[in-house]
């Protein structure tokens, strides 16, 4: 079987879970015996190419003098005009300057330039590269159509890539949510972004969804058929290497570490104020928040304010190898989200042995039976965790061995074969 | 009698911290950016301190006795010339031989342990009359603290360690109507007199001198202008000639031909500080109850101190020191002493937009984790 996928970012360029999904799931993938055509936005030419073949949307040419790439205006040109909001305006004047811009301007965008570079980030111009890919993708998706069967979009930014995909080749799409809208921006969410999500799910075959918390909002705040809508939880890579074979820490005291964006999403202050409440009991202890994130002045502030600075490390952001050095170095992994579709960091933790403290409010609590399981706002039990976890060596020892055997069956290999499943009922159902 | 003109010159150059990770953290314990020192202080040394020393040497070959000035070297700023610039540590050696360069006492780390630790600050001035002694061969006698940091209990801690004078800001919300260019007295300790520096008469070289038309006939004047006054203390980094300010400012120049126009418009004298305690009578207390510098515009201490970070940085520094007391270890008190540095708890005032305070802080209390391990380990 052969699949056409489109993600935003791939190993060793990401910002987020997402890319190191997308990895171990074309991995996983390749070992059910499933081909990947995976589409970047920018390919930089060192990734890990041996489990998929990897399409550089930078490098696709566009002419819009061609009656053939025109047409894919039609399906991009929605997003365009949704980002058009003028204030001051009347309905009149509105529809009158979007036709406007409709007839003349539009194929001027940059959009529409023969040649567009990329930039794979989350900048200020991502509404224009998610249309400019929108239409690199439904032209990749015409040019092999013949080397795909099923096409697989990752998160809203490539929904509507995959759907002009489906449209021009009429294959059956699947669309993965990762994270939703409400995952990433509370209530306050932003109404385009939704109506991409919404719209990309309502014209997949299926629905992917990372854990049964997000297949619950997708159905009651989508309003998605929940027939159509399969949880296929996430799994983790297994380490090359040994904890041991790290650099063991320069501190002889407990390391606690909270590790990822340091957003209000995933409860940094929670963390926080345990560890206050920890230090009065036990002064040793040191805690690590790695990451970065718009919180992060705020965090170094209270920090500071509860003058535990000479306890609390901050390491700014961790990628690749540092992540899992940070983890051979720390007792204890904590992981406090308010709200996490999934949450694939306690995995990497249980890997490398560190016994984790995770909220009930994330989605891997759903498969994880090993850790200490606390409500996000519970500081108190969250304090109490980690406290036993340091002080109690039986307690610690059971979750590393026991964590450990866990994680690791929690291949990529498994919940690809779900994933590979899930095609095929896509197929089906387009038969 | 004639009025007199005393310059102070700052010599401190902090070492830079470099970028010190979590995960050096008590494996690692060198904590300095070898290159940007070393690039740091030959700049400043080819820049500054050598055409500049070479300036005030030709000065003092040609009017003799008539020129003199003052010194402050931070211990950082001798290590590092003895490190990266011996040729400007030797010219400023010559100088201080030709005897009209008064070398002045202060803290060795340039720290603000006057306002913290009183054994620590005890300490700190002596090592650095220690290493005065062994540099210059001279024993200082007029003080100077960090940034003229001043309050009454911190010259009454001066005067028991044997000063009877004492250099700090003629800041207005001490003075009033008083002018600071009289010799007054500590307020606790009469013993111990106060000279007050011209923040007016000394931003005329630094801060307006770029951009406002500042020449030796203009300041003469205005030196003239203090009517009855007896003595004007000018007090500035001596990295401003030339490097802060660039020579093309003129800065250097203005130097240069400053005592011909002194000399021949007015009867003012230049002189030593030390010279003052002679030749002037107290007028009266200084009260300063609560601490004073010469940073920033309130003249306070909100450089320093007073945020979260800077507060936390400081107690984390200073719970260090009864365990540095008992330790031998050369490197751990050269660390100690730079670590204390004042320009550290700059780097966390989020007072002025600067770089990142919240970077400095991570990074610096990195460092102090590390150091509080070592210290803790020679227990």
């Amino acid at each position: 079987m052969k699949v056409l996928m489109f993600g935003w970012e791939f190993p060793p360029h990401i910002t987020g879970g997402l890319g190191t999904a997308c990895f171990g799931m074309t991995k996983g993938l390749a070992k059910n015996g499933v081909d990947v055509l995976f589409v970047v936005p920018k390919a930089h030419g060192d990734e890990d190419e041996t489990n998929v073949r990897l399409l550089n949307a930078s490098e696709v040419t566009v002419n819009i003098d061609n009656e053939k790439d025109r047409t894919y205006w039609d399906r991009v040109q929605y997003m365009e005009i949704g980002s058009n909001i003028i204030p001051y305006v009347g309905p009149e004047r509105f529809e009158q300057i979007v036709e406007e811009q409709r007839a003349s301007n539009h194929f001027q965008s940059p959009v529409f330039m023969p040649r567009y570079e990329f930039s794979g980030k989350y900048g200020a111009n991502l509404m224009e590269e998610v249309s400019r890919y929108a239409l690199i993708g439904s032209s990749l998706a015409l040019e092999h159509k013949d080397e795909f069967d099923v096409i697989h979009a990752h998160d809203w930014l490539t929904y509507s890539a995959g759907i002009a995909a489906k449209e021009t080749t009429g294959k059956p799409l699947v669309v993965h949510m990762h994270a939703t809208e409400f995952d990433r921006s509370g209530e306050n969410i932003n109404t385009l972004v939704y109506s991409i999500e919404r719209r990309g799910m309502e014209a997949a075959d299926i629905v992917i969804t990372v854990s049964d918390l997000t297949r619950k909002i997708v159905v009651e705040k989508y309003g998605i058929n929940p027939d159509k809508v399969i949880t296929v939880h996430n799994a983790v890579e297994p380490n090359d290497k040994k904890r041991s074979e790290y650099e063991t820490c320069g501190l002889k005291n407990k390391v606690v570490t909270f590790l990822g964006r340091i957003t209000y999403q995933k409860g940094p202050e929670y963390f926080v104020e345990a560890a206050h409440k920890i230090l009065q009991y036990d002064p040793t202890i040191h805690f690590v928040m790695a990451g970065t994130g718009d919180l992060l002045p705020k965090m170094i502030r209270r920090v500071a304010q509860l003058k535990m600075g000479a306890n609390f490390h901050f390491t700014g952001f961790l990628k690749g190898n540092d992540v899992d050095q940070m983890f051979a170095m720390s007792d204890v992994f904590v992981m406090p989200s308010i709200s996490e579709p999934f949450g694939i960091v306690p995995l990497e933790a249980m890997r490398l042995d560190v016994p984790c403290v995770i909220s009930k409010q994330s989605g891997v609590s759903e498969v994880l039976e090993n850790v200490l399981k606390v409500d996000f706002w519970d500081i108190n039990g969250l304090a109490d965790s980690i406290y036993g976890l340091c002080h109690y060596p039986k307690l610690s020892e059971h979750f590393k061995k026991a964590g450990k055997e866990e994680v690791d069956n929690l291949k990529w290999e498994f919940a690809s074969k779900k994933i590979k499943d899930v095609y095929e009922k896509a197929i089906n159902l387009k038969k | 009698m004639s009025k007199s003109i005393c310059f102070y010159f700052q010599v401190h150059q902090p070492y830079n911290l470099r970028t010190y990770r979590f995960f050096d953290v008590g494996k690692r314990h060198f904590y300095n950016d070898e290159y940007r020192n070393r690039t740091e202080m030959r700049r400043r040394a080819d820049r500054c301190y050598l055409p500049m020393n070479e300036i005030l040497m030709e000065q003092i070959k040609r009017y003799g006795d008539k020129v003199k000035y003052a010194f402050y070297f931070s211990g950082q700023a001798i290590e590092q010339m003895q490190q990266y610039a011996p040729d400007a540590l030797e010219s400023f050696k010559a100088l201080v031989k030709t005897g009209n360069v008064e070398v002045l006492a202060g803290t060795c780390g340039h720290s603000l342990a006057s306002l913290h630790d009183l054994d620590v600050f005890k300490k700190q001035v002596a090592e650095h009359k220690k290493l005065m002694k062994e540099t210059f061969g001279v024993t200082p006698k007029t003080f100077v603290n960090t940034e003229l940091v001043y309050s009454n209990e911190i010259g009454a801690d001066v005067a028991e360690m044997g000063f009877n004078l004492i250099l700090t800001e003629g800041a207005k919300h001490v003075l009033g109507w008083k002018s600071p260019n009289y010799m007054y007295a500590n307020s606790i300790n009469p013993k111990l007199r106060v000279l007050l520096r011209n923040y007016n008469l000394s931003d005329d070289l630094t801060l307006r001198f770029a951009n406002e038309n500042i020449t030796t006939e203009t300041f003469v004047e205005k030196l003239k202008e203090t009517n009855d006054d007896e003595v004007v203390n000018i007090c500035i980094n001596y990295d401003t000639f030339g490097d802060k300010l660039d020579a093309s400012t003129g800065i250097m120049d203005f130097m240069k031909y400053l005592p011909e126009a002194i000399f021949n418009n007015s009867d003012i004298e230049y002189a030593k500080p030390s010279e003052m305690t002679d030749k002037l009578q107290t007028v009266g207390m200084i009260d300063a109850p609560v601490p004073l510098s010469m940073m920033g515009e309130e003249r306070d201490l909100s450089i320093w101190m007073g945020n979260d970070l800077q507060d936390d940085a400081l107690q984390t520094l200073y719970s260090c020191a009864n365990k540095v007391k008992r330790s031998k270890d050369e490197d751990v008190i050269r660390d100690w002493n730079a670590l204390q540095d004042a320009h550290h708890f700059s780097g966390l005032c989020t007072k002025y937009s600067n770089v990142s305070p919240y970077d400095y802080y991570i990074n610096y209390m990195n460092i102090l984790t590390d150091f509080k391990e070592r210290v803790s380990k020679k227990d």
